[in-house]
């Protein structure tokens, strides 16, 4: 069993000019194994933050974090992440690229480039091995980063809007592919985006997160994920039930902008 | 000949280059959108265009071109350069050339400063009342007489009739130069001697002095006739009974003069400085150079008229002087004519590479040095530079003693020690050797050290707190300091010879490679880092394969600025100290004013550089072609 617990997380960051930003404040959840967690909120309230928690990167100010039963103090193996742009090493290959978590940890070459063969046509890449990264196209070089991330076989995986960059085509195909990796191998996921469709698309569970302080504001279980695993995407997004939620969210965050419109125009 | 094809060739390269180049821009005009970075990568016919309108201007301007196409030109602009040294004497008389005023203004310009000098210094001296007056009247008197040289009335007649001499003479030398026959037909033995006379520039004289054709003939004739006829101006002066007269007065007052002993030393010293002071001035007036103003005017006239004559004689001559002999002229010595100006001192092509031809034969070098040549060199030399003695020490076990039989026995230990001093036979192979290769090596050994260095203390610095802190003072300190500043005391701790040099280029190369590493080491995007380590990298494998890597580009670009760097340092320090080395064979030709060999290392160094560059622009190519991709 390796859920993930946060209990009443908190970040405070001290600005340049002596100030303070309370960047998440008493974020508690629990994410368990295999579910497949979206989080959405307006424009810095705390996502990154959060995430970069959980990946390890940054410690908090307060609260504690379990992945397991460990604590999570160091970035690991256990929890991969995809970044927004995809962090490639440009002077490796695509190959090299992905094998680089296993060439860190000296398996066996054999192996290794089996597993690469595997990884890269799950993610549609085959016969790019040998391809330097930086002549692939966007969308490419994320299934890089995903396959990248995968191929280590982590417990979680950490994406930050990984597909905020693709055009709108490449995007439902790389959410299709994370639905169908999530469903193959069961892994937790936990996935920030911007977009709300793709939150209700992707989410089992969906988080809407608030700004200042950075806090969870409401929680929702989606039935839209599981049905997106058989269904055409397309049909789900005109049900009635999608268009209502959507509508609902998109109200809150325009209201949680509004509010903090306000908030700085009276300051 | 060779030059002149070669002249030919480039001009037609250039044409055809900017041709070819217009064209391409005329389809770019429909193509592409000003700025387009394509076009920064220019094309080489522009290159071609670029490089052959250097070397023409270098053919040019150095009067090469002028001594392929016109070598007789040459000779024959010696021969009017003697007729106008000839005039020289008398030209130097008139406002003329460089010359603003007619002698005879100028000297009574300044003879009139230093009268009034001499007035003042009479009022400041301690004279009598009746000493002072009569100084007074000698000094009013220098004043009259000089103004008697000017005045048209107290002039002798046979100074007018001597001067109108002069000018009829000018005339007539005038006259025979526009004559078609002058100066009579050749001496045939003189002629042969002439032509038999090496050509311009194949020796150490430039210019063959003896005149070849028959209008050099005119002028060299001219140029004797010229000579006698300055001699006879300058013969002719300003006396005649009046002026004798006057002179022999005023001459006769100032000896009888004596000087008040009495009183003050140092007013007997001020007394007699005056009067020397007067006596020299009086001398100066003795020298009849200064005329009435009209009395010259002739002479000053048939100057002109020569001048004239003197350049249609000339004809197309001053043409091929003014178009291919460019910044400078040819000048005529007492038997020998040179070229002055550009042609001196930009050496040109054909003898630069002459030298360069004669310089890079192995067995002539520089100072018994070749310039870039091989030597057989023993491979246990290499061995004993390579490894270090002490290894042998480590050897467990003692060195031999002798024993009372006298004999060495040798052991293991005695044995790799004498490996480690190249103490042993072995075949010899060829070694690159000469000044260019010194330089080349005191280069790269230089930057090895400062990249083996420079490199892990900037990746350092840019990682660790504690490496900034404590390493920036000294690094920023050390790094603005020209190094050529340090070069006395490097020298004088590690020797003029290559340890020496190759310590300074290492501090040179040291401070740009600690910089570009550490750049390039914050300069790493944090999620790439981020990245390597929730995929399980150690912080030694985050340098090693992250941080390394992504730090290249700057770490490249640092090593192709510090090869630029030490090329430029050590050029200089070789002219510093040294027995080899390109900047030692520039340093030694410079001591002996021979600007072919100057001219050749500068474009040496200059190619050397270009092909460093050319070097590291490659392998920035191969290596990180990725650069600003990520
Ligand atoms: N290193 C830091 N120092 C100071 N403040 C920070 C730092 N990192 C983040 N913040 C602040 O914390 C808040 C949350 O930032 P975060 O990056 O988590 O937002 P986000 O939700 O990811 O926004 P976005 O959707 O725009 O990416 C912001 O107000 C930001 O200004
Ligand atoms: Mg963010």
């Amino acid at each position: 069993m390796s859920d993930l617990t946060a209990s009443e997380l908190n970040m405070v960051f001290n600005t340049p000019h002596g100030g303070t930003v309370h960047a998440l404040k008493d974020v508690s959840f629990t994410l368990k194994q295999g579910e497949l967690l979206a989080v959405l909120g307006p424009s810095g309230c705390g996502k990154t933050t959060l995430l970069n928690i959980i990946a390890g990167f940054q410690h908090p100010t307060g609260g504690s974090l379990h992945l397991g039963d460990h604590e999570i103090t160091a970035p690991g193996v256990d929890r991969g992440m995809v970044f927004q742009q995809g962090a490639l090493f440009e002077w490796l290959t695509v190959a090299d690229n992905v094998n680089f978590g296993l060439r860190m940890k000296k398996a066996d070459p054999a192996e290794t480039s089996r597993k690469v063969e595997e990884w890269l046509e799950i993610v549609g890449l085959q016969g790019f091995g040998r391809t330097p990264t930086y002549q692939l196209s966007g969308g490419m070089q994320q299934r890089v980063a995903l396959a990248r991330c995968l191929i280590n076989d982590p417990d979680l995986i950490l994406m930050d809007e990984p597909l905020g960059a693709l055009d709108a085509l490449t995007r439902e195909k790389m959410q299709s592919l994370v639905l169908k990796i999530w469903k193959e191998t069961g892994k937790t996921i936990m996935i920030i985006t911007h977009s709300v469709e793709e939150a209700l698309l992707l989410g089992e569970r969906l988080f809407v997160m608030a700004p200042r302080p950075g806090r969870i504001h409401k929680e929702y279980h989606l039935p839209f994920a599981d049905l997106g695993l058989t269904n055409d995407p397309r049909e789900i997004k005109i049900s009635p039930e999608f268009v209502e939620t959507r509508e609902e969210i998109l109200t809150m965050i325009w209201n949680m902008e509004e509010e903090i419109m306000g908030k700085t125009e009276t300051v | 000949m060779i030059v002149g094809i070669i002249f030919i060739g480039l001009v037609a390269a250039l044409i055809w280059s900017i041709f070819y180049g217009r064209k391409v821009i005329r389809t770019e005009k429909s193509d592409a959108v000003f700025g387009n970075p394509v076009r920064a990568l220019g094309g080489w016919h522009w290159v071609v265009a670029g490089v052959c309108s250097i070397l023409l201007f270098w053919f040019w301007f150095s009067w090469d071109a002028a001594r392929a196409y016109f070598p007789i030109a040459g000779n024959e602009l010696c021969q009017v350069a003697k007729l106008t040294r000839a005039a020289n004497p008398i030209r130097s008389t008139f406002p003329m050339d460089d010359e603003r005023l007619l002698l005879g203004t100028k000297l009574l310009d300044r003879d009139y400063r230093q009268i009034d000098h001499l007035q003042t210094q009479l009022a400041s001296t301690n004279f009598s009342d009746a000493d002072r007056e009569m100084l007074q009247e000698i000094i009013d008197e220098m004043r009259t007489a000089m103004a008697a040289h000017a005045d048209a009335d107290e002039l002798d007649s046979s100074v007018r009739m001597r001067m109108s001499a002069v000018a009829e003479n000018i005339h007539g030398l005038a006259e025979a130069l526009a004559q078609e026959g002058y100066p009579g037909p050749a001496d045939p033995a003189m002629m042969a001697e002439a032509l038999a006379q090496p050509g311009w520039g194949e020796t150490s004289v430039e210019l063959p002095p003896l005149p070849m054709t028959e209008r050099g003939r005119k002028f060299d004739a001219a140029s004797v006739t010229m000579q006698e006829i300055s001699d006879q101006y300058l013969g002719v002066r300003n006396v005649g009974p009046a002026l004798t007269a006057r002179l022999d007065a005023l001459e006769g007052r100032i000896a009888g003069f004596t000087i008040d002993a009495s009183g003050d030393s140092a007013d007997v010293a001020a007394r007699e400085d005056l009067i020397k002071q007067i006596e020299k001035i009086f001398r100066r007036i003795d020298d009849g150079r200064i005329f009435p103003p009209d009395v010259t005017t002739d002479v000053e006239q048939a100057l002109l008229v020569l001048d004239r004559e003197q350049r249609r004689q000339q004809g197309g001559l001053r043409y091929i002087n003014a178009i291919a002999m460019p910044g400078g002229e040819i000048l005529a010595g007492n038997n020998a004519c040179s070229e002055q100006g550009s042609g001196r001192w930009l050496p040109k092509p054909s003898d630069t590479l002459a030298t360069f031809t004669r310089l890079a034969n192995p067995n002539e070098g520089y100072k018994g040095f070749p310039l870039l040549w091989f030597k057989m060199k023993p491979i246990s030399e290499m061995v004993a530079f390579i490894v270090p003695d002490w290894i042998a020490d480590l050897v467990p076990g003692d060195y031999p003693r002798h024993g009372t039989d006298g004999q060495v026995q040798s052991n293991f230990k005695s044995k790799v020690y004498d490996i480690a001093t190249g103490n042993f036979d072995s075949p010899s192979i060829p070694v690159p050797d000469g000044h260019i290769w010194d330089s080349i090596v005191r280069v790269l050994m230089g930057l090895f050290f400062g990249i083996l260095l420079g490199v892990p203390l900037g990746l350092f610095m840019g990682l660790s707190r504690f490496a900034k802190g404590y390493f920036d003072p000294l690094v920023e300190l050390y790094r603005p300091i020209p190094p050529l500043a340090w070069a006395p005391l490097i020298l004088t701790i590690f020797g003029i010879q290559d340890d020496g040099k190759i310590f300074l280029l290492f501090m040179v190369a040291f401070a740009i490679m600690v910089i570009s590493a550490r750049t390039g080491a914050t300069g790493t995007q944090l999620s790439k880092i981020h990245a390597a380590h929730s995929l399980g990298a150690s912080n030694r494998q985050i340098i090693r394969q992250v941080i390394l890597p992504n730090s290249l580009p700057e770490i490249l670009t640092g090593i192709r600025i510090s090869i630029g760097v030490c090329w430029g340092t050590l050029v200089a320090a070789e002219m510093l100290a040294g027995t080899t080395g390109i900047g030692f064979v520039e340093n030694v030709a410079r001591k002996q004013s021979d600007y072919e060999i100057i001219w050749m290392t500068i474009i040496l160094m200059g190619l050397l550089g270009l092909l460093f560059d050319v070097m590291m622009r490659w392998v920035i190519h191969k290596t990180i072609p990725w650069r600003g991709k990520g």
